[in-house]
């Protein structure tokens, strides 16, 4: 069976949700490489929770190294950047004023429950804003691998690792899949290049309902 | 006349406590208050509660079983070694671990500077950290409560301060230092320098002095 795509092309499929004016944030991990493939005639302004909105690529001359995004990455400012300390950060991300949230994911359900900060493995885990990004934002993308090493599907009936929210994504963009989470349940809408239906849903445990819209990923720009 | 200004990170630390509560900026090493650490970790106070976002900011701290209770949002060890001493101590019942939700960890920072007890909040519904908090439904939608944090000491990073305390950040290190600052009973801030009063603009304060008790110049560190 074909791996799917790569994680730039993920990211890459992923610039296609942003519009012009969007404020979004990157989750760190795989969502963080969308900030990567943002075309420059499109203006969005990234929020990084650590306290930046409008940041954007750095070269490694201009990296200042207290200058970070949440994944502790140096980032440059783009013209119209600012910054605030952590209560505003958070004022931005709960009190409504995101128009889109890039999650990575250990699991999703087929409700949009998501677990993205635990594994059943580790003692200790480590929650950071994810908790809070769910909520208020007007849309949650997750961005995972479809499958974890294991082979395992993490599109589930019901996760199994401790959950980040309750009922919370609204799409999931795989290295096989674009997914909608429904009230009826979850919709495939696009399948990867070289990648079959059948392939899909041998790797995910709820059943889908298929888009009779259905359409091979397009990452062309 | 006001002068906040402390001669150095030792004297600034002298009467912290065992078994103070003490609260850090820092995401990462961006922002966080290197030298004060090291001086504390200098002074030997020991039975710490730790409030911070991660726990790169008191590694010395937890390295030498300085800290009995950790409130924290992202407890990951990112520095390399054979073992994690987070899991470990918190493991042997050395190191009482509290997780808490970024957002909620600086609403409850904040909070606490503000004089407010208690606030409600959605995030954590429906998950594990719900557990033991009282939840209430406010408009169709539940929210839990969670209770303000205050501490002894807050150990702030920031750019440049003045002798009234007014102080100044550096991009993304500024993060939890502007609300650590109003919680604490006592707030000391570590500055790269320190400008006459009057320098820094009004307009571009970002910690009032009202908020800060000592204020210390040190070198620039931005990691151990």
């Amino acid at each position: 069976m074909t791996e799917g795509l790569s994680k730039e092309l993920i990211a890459l499929r992923i610039i296609q949700e942003l519009g012009e004016g969007m404020y979004v944030n990157l989750g760190i991990g795989l969502p963080s490489l969308v900030s990567q493939f943002i075309p420059e005639d499109l203006e969005v302004v990234l929020h990084a929770e650590n306290g930046v909105l409008g940041y954007g690529p750095v070269t490694e001359q201009q990296v200042d190294s207290e200058l970070v995004n949440a994944g502790l990455r140096p980032v440059g400012l783009k013209p119209g950047a600012s910054f605030f300390h952590h209560a505003d950060s958070f004022t931005m991300i709960r009190g409504g004023h995101l128009d889109l949230s890039v999650l990575g994911g250990y699991q999703v359900s087929e409700k949009g429950d998501l677990a993205n900060w635990k594994t059943t493995e580790e003692k200790v885990g480590a929650v950071g804003g994810a908790m809070d990004l769910i909520y208020g934002v007007k849309k949650v993308i997750v961005a995972m691998q479809h499958t974890a090493p294991s082979g395992e599907s993490r599109i589930v009936k019901k996760c199994t690792y401790p959950l980040t929210g309750k009922e919370v994504v609204n799409m999931i963009i795989t290295n096989l899949a674009v997914i909608d989470v429904t009230p009826e349940g979850l919709l495939l809408r696009e399948i990867a290049p070289g990648v079959s239906v059948t392939d899909v849903q041998a790797v995910t445990e709820p059943t889908f309902i298929v888009s009779s819209d259905l359409k091979e990923m397009q990452l062309g720009t | 006349m006001i002068n906040k200004i402390v001669d150095g990170t030792k004297q600034a630390v002298a009467d912290i406590k065992d078994g103070a509560t003490v609260m850090l900026g820092g995401f990462g090493s961006s922002g966080a208050p290197f030298n004060l650490v090291q001086a504390v970790l200098e002074q030997g106070a020991r039975q710490l509660t730790i409030i911070c976002n991660s726990v790169s900011q008191v590694a010395p701290l937890i390295e030498n079983k300085r800290v009995v209770k950790l409130i924290a949002s992202f407890p990951v060890w990112v520095i390399r070694s054979r073992t994690n001493p987070i899991e470990e101590q918190v493991a042997a019942g050395e190191i009482v671990l509290e997780m808490v939700p970024q957002g909620t960890l600086a609403e409850r920072i904040r909070t606490g500077g503000a004089g407010i007890p208690a606030f409600y909040t959605p995030t954590g519904v429906g998950t594990e950290l719900e557990r033991g908090k009282e939840k209430r439904i406010i408009d169709g939608r539940e929210y839990l409560l969670e209770r303000a944090l205050r501490a002894d000491v807050a150990l702030v990073k920031a750019y440049k301060g003045d002798r009234m305390g007014n102080l100044v950040y550096h991009t993304t290190a500024r993060n939890y230092n502007p609300i650590i600052a109003t919680a604490a009973n006592l707030t000391i801030a570590e500055v790269e320098e320190i400008v006459d009063v009057g320098q820094l603009d009004p307009e571009s304060i970002v910690t009032p002095g009202i908020f800060v008790d000592r204020v210390v110049k040190v070198p620039k560190r931005l990691s151990w």
